[in-house]
C-alpha cells in the first residue's frame, strides 16, 4: 500500500517542481506576459486524475508556493488555485470522459475563472489594474493543455507501470 | 484497491470537499488580510521562500554555468585586452576619486563651519541578481542577499551608474527588491542643476520614468540630470537616477509632461549594491 503511495505521489510532485521551475524561469520581456500558468494546468491535471489524494488541500498550499514566489499577498493565488481545483474534483468523472476539444473548452474556462479571481483579489487590494496581457495565460495555457495532457497521461501510466 | 486509486469507484463526492474549500477560502481571506493590512506574516513568507530557495537556485543555475562557460573560455587576446580597458578606467577613476578625496575634506570642513552635521558615508555591499523572475507585471528582482546578510526593508540598492530600486521583502537567504521602473514606485528626486525637488514615478516600462508633479514654468530641460534628494528616508541622497528626456509643456495644464530615462540599465544590470547609509536621511531638513 505504502509502495502504491509513494509511486502515486512522486510523479505529482516531480511534475509541480517543474512547473514551478518554468513558472519562476526568466523569459525575454517580450513574451514573459504569455507564459501559461504551468501550475494551474498541473493541479488541474492531478486533481482530475486522482482527486483523493490531490483535492483542495494541497492546491492551496501550491498556491502559497507561488504567492511566495510572485510576492502577492499572501493567500492570493491559493484561494485562486483552490476554487478551481474544487471544480474539477465536483466534475473530475465528467471531465474524464470528455473528448480532448471539450476538455480544453472546460480548462479555458477555468483558466479564465483563476485569472480573474486574482484581478479581482487585486482590485480589492486596489493594485493597479493590468494591461491587456494579463489574459494572455489564458490564452497559451489552453493551447499548450492538449501537448500537457498526453505528456502528463504518459508520465502517469509510466509511473503506474513502473510502480 | 479499486476504491483506493480513487478510479472507477461509484461517483460518490469526495467526503467534506465543499467544507474544505469553504474552510480553506476563509483562510485565504484572512490570510490577504492581515498580508495586506500589516506584515504579521513575515515569518511564514520567510519560512515558505526557504523551501522555495532551491527551486530558485536551480533555475540560476544554467544561467551562472552559462556566465562561467563565456567567463572561461575567453581567448587570451580578449582577456588581454579586456586588462588593458579595465586599467585604463582604473587610472582615469583612480584620478577623480583623488579630487573627491579632497572635496570630501572641504565638504566636511564648510559643515563644520555651518554647524551642519557631518556626513556619514555609506556602506555598501554587492549583490547578484538571481536569473529568477515571475511577476510580468510588477518589475521586480530577486538578488542573493537576505536578512542573514543584514539586508533590511526599504533598503537602497545601487549599480554603477545609478539608483536600480529598494528591498521590498526580505527572506532568509534572497530578497526581492522593485525597481525604480515599477508603476507602485516613487522616488524623491531633486534635479542636480538646480535642486528642484520633485518625485520620480515609474511608469511599467523599464526605460522611462514620470515627473508627474511639475509646474509648467519650472526650471527643468532635456538633459538635466536627477538625483536622489534623500527625502523621504530610504534612499541616501546624491545618487544619480536619471536624466531627462522629453519636457512638454501643455499651455492649459497645471503640470507639464516630463520624462527621464532611467541612468542605470535596469532591464541588464547583473550586479547590483546595496547600501547600508548610517546617517538619517532627514538631515537635509533639519540643516536649514
Amino acid at each position: 500500500m505504502s509502495r502504491d503511495r509513494a509511486s502515486r505521489r512522486l510523479p505529482v510532485i516531480g511534475t509541480l517542481l517543474v512547473g514551478l521551475m518554468l513558472t519562476i524561469m526568466p523569459l525575454p520581456d517580450t513574451i514573459a506576459p504569455f507564459r501559461p500558468d504551468w501550475l494551474a494546468l498541473l493541479t488541474i491535471f492531478w486533481a482530475m486524475q486522482l482527486p483523493r489524494t490531490w483535492s483542495v488541500g494541497s492546491a492551496w498550499i501550491v498556491g502559497l508556493i507561488l504567492d511566495v514566489s510572485y510576492g502577492t499577498l499572501l493567500g492570493q493565488h491559493a484561494l485562486a488555485l483552490c476554487v478551481i481545483v474544487f471544480i474539477t474534483v465536483r466534475f473530475h468523472l465528467l471531465m474524464r470522459v470528455f473528448p480532448l476539444s471539450q476538455l480544453s473548452a472546460t480548462v479555458f474556462a477555468m483558466l479564465a475563472l483563476y485569472q480573474f479571481l486574482l484581478f479581482w483579489i487585486n482590485g480589492v487590494a486596489s493594485v493597479a489594474a493590468p494591461p491587456v496581457t494579463y489574459w494572455a495565460p489564458v490564452v497559451t495555457g489552453t493551447l499548450v493543455w492538449p501537448f500537457l495532457y498526453m505528456f502528463l497521461a504518459g508520465v502517469r501510466y509510466r509511473a503506474r507501470a513502473g510502480g | 484497491m479499486v476504491a483506493s486509486r480513487g478510479k472507477n469507484s461509484n461517483p460518490a463526492r469526495i467526503p467534506a470537499l465543499g467544507i474544505r474549500l469553504l474552510l480553506l477560502v476563509l483562510i485565504s481571506i484572512v490570510l490577504m488580510y492581515f498580508d495586506h493590512r500589516e506584515n504579521h506574516l513575515d515569518a511564514a513568507r520567510k519560512a515558505i521562500g526557504a523551501a522555495v530557495y532551491p527551486i530558485q537556485l536551480i533555475v540560476d543555475a544554467p544561467v551562472r554555468l552559462w556566465a562561467w562557460l563565456g567567463e572561461s573560455t575567453t581567448s587570451r587576446s580578449d582577456l588581454q585586452l579586456e586588462v588593458g580597458r579595465l586599467n585604463a578606467e582604473r587610472l582615469l577613476t583612480n584620478a577623480r576619486l583623488q579630487r573627491l578625496t579632497a572635496l570630501e575634506a572641504e565638504n566636511a570642513r564648510l559643515r563644520a563651519l555651518l554647524d551642519a552635521r557631518a556626513k556619514v558615508r555609506d556602506e555598501v555591499r554587492v549583490a547578484e541578481i538571481m536569473a529568477v523572475d515571475a511577476n510580468p507585471y510588477e518589475h521586480n528582482l530577486i538578488i542573493d542577499i537576505g536578512s542573514r546578510d543584514g539586508a533590511y526593508d526599504g533598503q537602497a540598492i545601487v549599480s554603477a551608474d545609478g539608483v536600480v530600486g529598494q528591498v521590498i521583502r526580505t527572506g532568509l537567504m534572497t530578497s526581492q527588491a522593485v525597481l525604480i521602473s515599477d508603476t507602485d514606485h516613487a522616488l524623491p528626486v531633486e534635479i542636480n542643476r538646480n535642486g528642484l525637488r520633485t518625485i520620480a514615478v515609474g511608469t511599467g516600462e523599464i526605460d522611462r520614468l514620470d515627473l508627474p508633479f511639475l509646474p509648467n514654468n519650472a526650471d527643468i530641460r532635456a538633459g538635466d540630470l536627477l538625483v536622489t534628494s534623500g527625502l523621504g528616508g530610504s534612499f541616501p541622497a546624491g545618487y544619480p537616477v536619471a536624466v531627462i528626456d522629453a519636457v512638454t509643456r501643455i499651455p492649459q495644464e497645471p503640470f507639464a509632461n516630463v520624462t527621464a530615462k532611467p541612468s542605470a540599465a535596469l532591464d541588464q544590470v547583473r550586479e547590483v549594491m546595496l547600501i547600508w547609509s548610517a546617517a538619517p536621511v532627514i538631515e537635509e531638513q533639519e540643516d536649514e
